[in-house]
């Protein structure tokens, strides 16, 4: 970050959560600048998703977090009362989450569901939320919305669903939206679709988006800054040009290795692919949590890794030098 | 949802016909009714008179048949005792029963539904144990003995309440109380594993994202998730408790169907025995019935 | 591809938190306590429970005025010792439960898994039976049996037994159609085992935790029915010590001596809530176990 630029909207500066005997977040820190979109990416297991629900202290019960400080435009989020934060969430803070089918309440109405956020934020009436609820429901694409108003969840096929979830997380023009892998659970059509309206929504609404996700096409389409994530670490971040240029991380390296490019993966020819799994860090480890898989893995990973920096931006948590590929190509 | 329902009732029909049957033979255990009625000390020629009068000395299917056709058309048959028509009796009684069943249902749902939406709130604390002690206990209290106690140290040491008789309002407290013990327990358990798997679901931590207020959470979108089996087992508990208010009837002298049915049954008057285990589990099936069709409005999915 | 979900099996090497620990404790003390005391009656009783003694009637137990040391807990009516008959009662309210549950156990776990293996048209049948045992007032139908066959301990047995096999049937049936599924029934049925032997070696022992967990509780209603009846006068007869009997006497009595129904009462109520807690414990044993 530059002196020029803007302070970001959400600043997170060294996240550790532990949760049942593991340390499932090690120290995590981003930003995400006003209509810009962060990616945290990782395979599931890598404390992505937790890191996202400390953000909006959603944890499950039993869940431990520190930091050095979540700032949410310059406010600390640490600081605040259960209280305080509810009133924070769905109004400036919103979130949307990977299921739609499971998310939103069967008993209720479309209608009722949007409303209510907006009738407990702002006070409204009735009358004044369904309004602006048939409102964003255009707004996302969605045809007929008096219609779908009144329609109950399991009316509405998934696509739909998500579309109406970002619908009433924008019911109070939230600043930041945290968005927990929204098209996972979707068909690739519909995947895009979904994506293509984040995007215009971000541009229009001018907000701050944090997406997580597993899958690095969502990346290469979505971001301007990423994060990937293994083993509640951040082990490479940069902004998506210099990561998709030179991935430097081995983990990071591999990942992108894994995915078959048309044309340039001969038929017969192995698919990359890391083997083993991502480990639970138990308390009290220390090292390179990818060190287990790594191929070029010393006995000094074992000790504290340090961040280097690979130009600009970009940095990442090895003992590699920037140009160790060139030599292990050579 | 419609042919859901047909089903049911079909069933629900069924279920009446077996029992029917099944309260026609219980009258018939004692082998010769005859005897039973005239009592130790009658003479075989009274006997046999009254064979006869019952018409007792046709085939037992016809008997069957007889009593079945006739139940079907709301004739219950007329009580040896009373000289009544057994549906008069039964009717006249009702009011007293249902108000005592309404009375157990309401004080249990009182206190069992908040009591079992504490202990999920307050899931694995002390307070959550000690709801569940107290859902213990009544599961192991007598009601019997728990009306007598009552009577005892409310009716008599304190005199708050009659110990007898329901000429005021007062009098159907305490069998209320005892009626509500007995479904107490389940209301509980259930209220609260049906409010801890609702506060699971995601929808409540999208609730939780949109920044609604806790009770808002709790009350609106955990409790309708969690009400449907607790719709169901308020409609079974009311069922037993009708079913069951016998024992309450007789230690509180009350005037309604189960004292009716109990005084039958120590005075051989069979007509009115047979008619009330009918007409109880008449009432069961058409209250599981009802909780279906509630089940039905409360889940948008089902319809 | 036969599913592999599990029925949990029963693992006694769990760790429960402390305070269901004490509570199941407590259950298995309560409950061995009654069995030791029903077994050893006859040498714990100071004095034989149907010895009569009109002119020791209604003497107060120790605690109050004009209380006599050799009767405890005073006498009844009749002036039998009540700590004897008490003790006694014990022995009553075992056999009871242990031979109604034994009856509707049979019933009960043979119709479950009977309809929970086959499946299709038997399990809709069971089902239905089972849904008309629900419809009929339980006590009613009990009252009306004693009353035409004649009142005896093995008359209220049967009776109850014969009435109270619905939750061993629900439990069997459920658990046996998660077994069904499970790949060892399949090696079975392809080894050319009959249809009884795999009912009986193969799905029987692995539902039989399940059934033990409903087996205490159903145990404990029975002793609380058995109660009821003995109370309302068509139960267990006079003079036997049943404590439901025991209520009713003292109840003429209730107003002038209080404490006379007090004693039973506490006995019914420590017993079926030994039994409960037991039972809890039975099941929290299983989740646990299941976890593993």
């Amino acid at each position: 970050m530059t002196a020029s630029t803007p302070e970001p909207v959400l600043s997170v500066a060294g996240l550790r959560v532990s949760f049942r005997q593991t340390e499932a977040v090690r120290g995590v820190s981003l930003a995400v600048g006003r209509g810009e979109t962060h990616c945290v990416v990782g395979e599931s297991g890598c404390g992505k998703s937790i890191s996202a629900l400390s953000v909006m202290n959603l944890l499950p019960r039993g869940a431990i977090r520190t930091a050095d400080h979540i700032r949410f435009q310059g406010q600390d989020l640490l600081k605040l009362s259960e209280t305080q934060f509810a009133r924070l969430r769905g109004d400036k803070i919103a979130m949307i989450f990977q299921e739609p089918m499971t998310s939103l309440n069967p008993a209720y109405t479309i209608g009722s569901q949007m409303s209510e956020v907006f009738e407990r934020h702002r006070r409204a009436t009735r009358r004044q939320a369904m309004d602006r609820a048939a409102e964003l429901l255009a707004r996302v694409g969605i045809t007929a919305p008096g219609m779908r108003l009144g329609q109950y969840p399991h009316q509405l096929s998934g696509g739909l669903r998500q579309r109406v979830m970002i619908a009433m997380a924008l019911m109070c023009d939230p600043e930041l939206l945290i968005a927990d892998e929204p098209t996972t659970a979707l068909d690739v059509t519909v995947q895009a679709q979904i994506l293509r309206l984040l995007q215009k929504l971000q541009q229009e609404l001018g907000l701050a988006l944090l997406l997580i996700t597993h899958d690095f096409g969502v990346v290469a389409r979505m971001a301007q800054r990423v994060s990937v994530m293994y083993a509640g670490e951040v082990i490479e971040s940069g902004t998506a040009a210099d990561l998709f240029a030179a991935p430097t991380h081995p983990y990071t390296r591999g990942l992108l290795e894994c995915i078959p490019v048309p044309g340039q993966v001969a038929p017969g020819e192995r698919l990359g692919s890391i083997p083993g799994a991502v480990p639970r860090i138990a308390p009290g480890f220390v090292g390179c949590g990818f060190r287990e898989r790594c191929a070029l893995a010393t006995p000094e990973c074992a000790r504290a890794v340090p961040k280097r920096a690979a130009g600009g931006d970009h940095s990442y948590l090895c003992r590699l030098q920037p140009d160790w590929k060139r030599d292990a190509a050579a | 949802m419609t042919s859901f329902l047909l089903r049911r009732l079909w069933l629900a029909i069924l279920v009446c016909l077996t029992v029917l049957v099944v309260s026609f033979i219980l009258t018939r255990l004692s082998g010769d009714l005859a005897v039973s009625i005239a009592g130790p000390n009658a003479s075989a020629a009274d006997i046999a008179i009254i064979r006869k009068n019952f018409g007792l000395d046709r085939p037992l299917v016809v008997q069957f048949l007889d009593w079945a056709g006739h139940a079907a058309r709301g004739d219950l048959g007329q009580s040896y005792l009373y000289h009544a028509p057994v549906w008069d009796l039964i009717r006249d009684r009702l009011p007293v029963t249902l108000t005592l069943g309404l009375t157990g249902l309401a004080i249990a749902l009182s206190i069992g539904l908040p009591l079992g939406i504490l202990a999920a709130m307050r899931e694995g604390s002390a307070v959550d144990r000690g709801i569940m002690l107290v859902a213990l206990f009544g599961q192991a209290m007598p009601g019997f003995w728990l009306g007598l106690i009552l009577i005892v140290w409310f009716g008599l040491e304190l005199q708050w309440l009659p110990i007898s008789g329901v000429d005021t309002w007062q009098g159907y407290i305490m069998p209320g109380v005892v009626l509500a013990f007995s479904a107490i327990p389940a209301l509980m358990r259930l209220t609260r594993s049906g409010m801890i798997d609702a506060l699971a679901a995601d929808y409540i931590r999208t609730a939780r994202a949109k920044g609604l207020s806790r009770s808002k959470i709790v009350l609106k979108h955990a409790l309708r998730n969690a009400a449907m089996p607790v719709v169901s087992i308020a409609a079974v508990q009311l069922g037993f408790m009708l079913g069951g208010s016998v024992v309450t009837e007789s230690v509180f002298a009350l005037p309604g169907v189960g004292y009716l049915a109990w005084e039958s049954i120590t005075k051989n008057d069979f007509p009115v025995v047979q008619a009330v285990v009918l007409f109880l589990a008449v009432i069961y099936i058409a209250l599981t019935l009802l909780a279906d069709m509630m089940n039905a409005l409360l889940d948008p999915r089902l319809r | 591809m036969k599913a592999t979900a599990t029925v949990p099996a029963l693992s006694f090497r769990s760790r429960l938190p402390s305070f269901r620990h004490f509570a199941t404790f407590l259950g298995v003390v309560i409950v061995g306590a009654a069995i030791l005391i029903a077994i050893f009656a006859p040498y714990l009783t100071p004095h034989d429970p149907f010895a009569q003694n009109l002119n020791l009637r209604m003497i107060p137990p120790v605690w109050m005025d004009e209380s006599m040391p050799e009767h405890l807990l005073g006498t009844d009516q009749l002036g039998r010792d009540y700590l004897s008959r008490l003790i006694y009662g014990a022995r009553i309210s075992l056999l009871i439960g242990v031979l109604t549950v034994v009856t509707s156990g049979l019933i009960g776990i043979t119709l479950g898994i009977i309809g929970g293996f086959y499946g299709g048209r038997t399990d809709q049948f069971v089902m239905f039976l089972i849904t008309c045992r629900l419809s009929i007032p339980l006590i009613l139908v009990a009252l009306t049996v004693v009353a035409l066959v004649g009142s005896s301990l093995a008359v209220v047995i049967l009776t109850l037994g014969l009435l109270l096999w619905d939750r061993f049937a629900v439990v069997a049936r459920t658990t046996t159609m998660q077994v069904r599924n499970l790949d060892y029934i399949a090696a079975a049925q392809a080894a050319g085992a009959s249809r009884i032997h795999i009912l009986l070696r193969e799905v029987l022992p692995n539902i039989a935790n399940h059934l033990v967990v409903v087996a205490t509780l159903e145990m404990a209603l029975a002793i609380l029915l058995e109660a009821a009846l003995s109370f309302l006068g068509l139960g267990v007869p006079p003079p036997l010590p049943s404590w439901g009997l025991m209520i009713a006497e003292a109840k003429e009595y209730m107003f002038f001596s209080p404490w006379v129904i007090m004693t039973p009462g506490i006995a019914l109520f420590v017993l079926v809530l030994g039994i409960n807690l037991l039972g809890d414990g039975l099941r929290d044993l299983l989740k646990a176990g299941s976890r593993q």
